[in-house]
């Protein structure tokens, strides 16, 4: 059946409105095209990483979740999920519950990219049968913008910010999702929240019902830490994609397969320039800064391409 | 009807757990709590258990597997030791505020450094206050049975926190003891089935687990798991009363040994108090009342139940396995000392540190002990009230 937004909103809603993420953050699309991408009569339980999502949708005595839900630590998402996935095998096969139950994780890039790594790894390496959402928003946003390996080369964070002797971040970020591909998880996607989020609902589909470990690795903008107004959402996400920043695809099986091929491939400035975080970068002397992050994306968009053929 | 074997404390334990069948077992090794998964995985391989069995890449994810494990509705087990259970911190706390009555064993180790395997308490002290009930072992047969009291405790509705079943690193651990063990179905029967109220697969009742607390609301979430603690005082007794009655072997917060009319004790934990109760038999002998008081319990801590007991004693040292770094005594003499803070007339009170990273305990340190005892009594001077005993070089000591 071919995807219709209007016909995926008229379900129930899964992630309730009254959270308390900001107006304009990616987090809570996330959450809320997650869940529509679970068939409606199975049920799930989300094991959640600390940070912005999770002080945001269940603070005592109020949950957004309509499903189980389980925070427990900053770093251990995944190996909450895989206790709670081992819970139900366990219950499944002595014939205590006889609803189907799907184990999601979600976490930020901090907790998934940085100190949640081990346990990921760990899990995916163990098979378990979960699939992970990391809603990439490239810096600790939940502690106000510090650097993690996600951020991109240049960005300004509260941890390296632009300054006389500064550019902002020195290093570029780290590949997770070959990372999790390197591993021999059967599905790993990567997208973000374009158009009709057709590409998100399908790659979540298919991960959450490919069996075994699965990986979504979501490019979600912040509106406080990207510095942009809220509005523009969907336009930065949509710049990353054109440009080839972020680009769309999938490995299923370790076979890659691009999602989405720009037209015509946009200057990386294009996504540069909406956002406050690069403001320093198109300063008069730091050309070489736009020049060598376009240098950079050339060359990992070759690569990908290259795995794609 | 009891069953006659020869077993080491870890053994023991892993004996008790495939007996009790739980339904997750997330591992990572550390010595000298290894042995535990591993007896465990073999009764995996051989199908004498139908457990899911977890080889996880870390002690902290061990902990946080069982803590999804027992949210989703399971009776969740590990063990670890010292390092292993520092690793583990962060969740020891998150696991007893959420209320997650899983049972941890601790074959308990010295903590780094300088790096050392060998026993005493610095790891599981470390953790006295992160919400989690202790109970510690004598020797191979009370590390046995306190586990097959310890889900019981923990589940207990009135309870529901988590446990560690301390044993003796290398001293209890590993060596050989003759222990009775009880039958499989006796212990299943005794044990009983885990029925939570709320669980994460419950399918026609969602739960959620792990809030943000603001200030409006952290307070009483603290308040409602110390009332839990306090509950468990009783608790223990039940389950001991009921163990007693199916098994026959009586336990209670502290073993009372030769207390009666003793004018002298010491207080202590663990396999010491087997070398300790000769030197008190010796002294006994030789007319000195001497006693001693071994705590079972130490969170609960029975302070009330452990000042009755000293209350008519003339002086007593308080043996502490670990060094807190307090500069004011270790933890064992904190808690006893201010237990003891409100009694009119109370005894003179010591603390000596001793045993660290496996130094050898013997009779006659015991002895030294009681010596000095005598001499508060006989002069009337307490003298150093903190001091460290089994030092290679003595004249550092307290005599």
């Amino acid at each position: 059946m071919a995807y219709n937004l209007k016909e995926q909103l008229n379900k129930p809603e899964r992630f309730e409105a009254g959270h308390r993420l900001c107006a304009g953050c990616g987090a809570g699309i996330v959450c809320r095209a997650m869940m529509r991408a679970l068939e409606p009569e199975d049920k799930a339980v989300i094991c959640n990483a600390t940070g912005c999502l999770e002080v945001s949708s269940f603070q005592y005595p109020y949950t957004a979740w309509h499903d189980s839900y389980i925070h427990t630590a900053f770093e251990n998402a995944t190996a909450t999920a895989s206790g709670v996935e081992a819970a139900y095998n366990v219950m499944k096969r002595r014939g205590k519950i006889k609803d189907n139950f799907k184990i999601l994780a979600i976490g930020g890039d901090g907790g998934t990219y940085d100190i949640g790594f081990q346990s990921l790894s760990g899990a995916l390496e163990r098979g378990h049968d979960f699939t992970y959402f990391c809603y990439d928003n490239e810096a600790y946003m939940n502690t106000g913008t510090q650097r993690s390996s996600a951020t991109p080369r240049f960005a300004n964070a509260t941890t390296t910010p632009a300054g006389v002797e500064s550019v902002g971040k020195k290093q570029t970020q780290k590949n997770l999702t070959q990372i999790v591909v390197a591993h021999g998880a059967p599905y790993v996607a990567q997208t973000t929240l374009i158009g009709t989020l057709k590409d998100f609902h399908e790659k979540a589909h298919k991960a959450i019902y490919t069996q075994g470990p699965t990986f979504v690795n979501v490019l979600t903008p912040c509106p406080r830490g990207w510095q942009y107004p809220s509005e523009l959402l969907p336009e930065i996400c949509r710049m990353a994609v054109e440009t080839c920043v972020w680009p769309l695809y999938e490995v299923e099986n370790g076979e890659y397969h691009l999602s989405y091929m720009p037209k015509k491939k946009l200057p990386v400035e294009e996504f540069m320039k909406l956002q406050g975080r690069f403001r320093h970068c198109f300063k008069p002397g730091n050309e070489w800064t736009i020049e060598a992050a376009q240098e950079y994306v050339d060359k990992q968009w070759e690569a990908l391409l290259a795995k794609c053929n | 009807m009891s069953i006659k074997d020869r077993l080491s404390g870890n053994e023991a334990i892993a004996t008790a757990m495939r007996q009790i069948n739980p339904d997750v077992f997330a591992m990572f090794p550390i010595t000298p709590s290894t042995e535990i998964p591993q007896f465990y995985a073999q009764y995996v391989a051989d199908g004498k258990v139908d457990t899911e069995f977890i080889c996880v890449e870390s002690e902290h994810s061990a902990l946080s597997a069982c803590a999804g494990a027992e949210a989703a509705g399971c009776r969740a087990v590990t063990a670890t030791s010292s390092a292993g259970l520092s690793y583990m911190n962060e969740m020891l706390y998150v696991v007893a505020s959420s209320r997650l009555p899983l049972v941890l064993a601790v074959s308990n180790r010295a903590l780094t450094g300088p790096i050392n395997i060998n026993h005493d308490y610095s790891d599981s002290m470390a953790e006295r206050d992160s919400g989690f009930i202790q109970l510690y072992a004598e020797n191979n047969q009370e590390a046995y049975d306190n586990y097959l009291q310890a889900h019981r405790i923990a589940e207990h509705p009135d309870v529901r926190l988590p446990l560690m079943v301390c044993e003796d690193g290398f001293i209890t651990s590993h060596a050989l003891e003759n222990i009775e063990l009880e039958e499989d179905e006796a212990v299943k029967d005794f044990v009983g089935e885990y029925h939570p109220e709320n669980y994460l697969l419950k399918s026609e009742n969602p739960l959620a687990v792990g809030p943000y607390g603001v200030s409006g609301y952290y307070m009483e979430a603290r308040v409602a798991q110390a009332e839990a603690m306090k509950n468990a005082k009783r608790v223990i007794l039940e389950v001991a009363a009921d163990f007693e009655k199916r098994f026959g072997r009586h336990y209670e917060f502290f073993e009372s040994y030769r207390m009666e009319d003793a004018e002298l004790a010491i207080v202590l934990m663990g396999s010491s108090a087997g070398t300790a109760k000769v030197a008190v038999d010796e002294l006994r002998a030789e007319g000195v009342k001497a006693g001693l008081i071994k705590v079972r319990v130490f969170r609960p801590f029975p302070g009330e139940e452990i000042v009755e007991a000293l209350k008519n004693c003339k002086a007593v040292a308080v043996l502490d396995k670990s060094e807190g770094f307090s500069a004011n005594g270790g933890p064992l003499f904190a808690e006893t000392a201010s237990a003891a803070i409100n009694l009119e007339k109370r005894p003179k009170m010591i603390d000596i540190v001793y045993g660290l990273g496996g130094r050898d305990f013997t009779v006659g340190h015991a002895k030294r002990v009681f010596a000095r005892l005598a001499k508060i009594v006989e002069t009337g001077e307490t003298g150093p009230i903190y001091s460290h005993m089994g030092q290679r070089d003595l004249r550092k000591e307290v005599q």
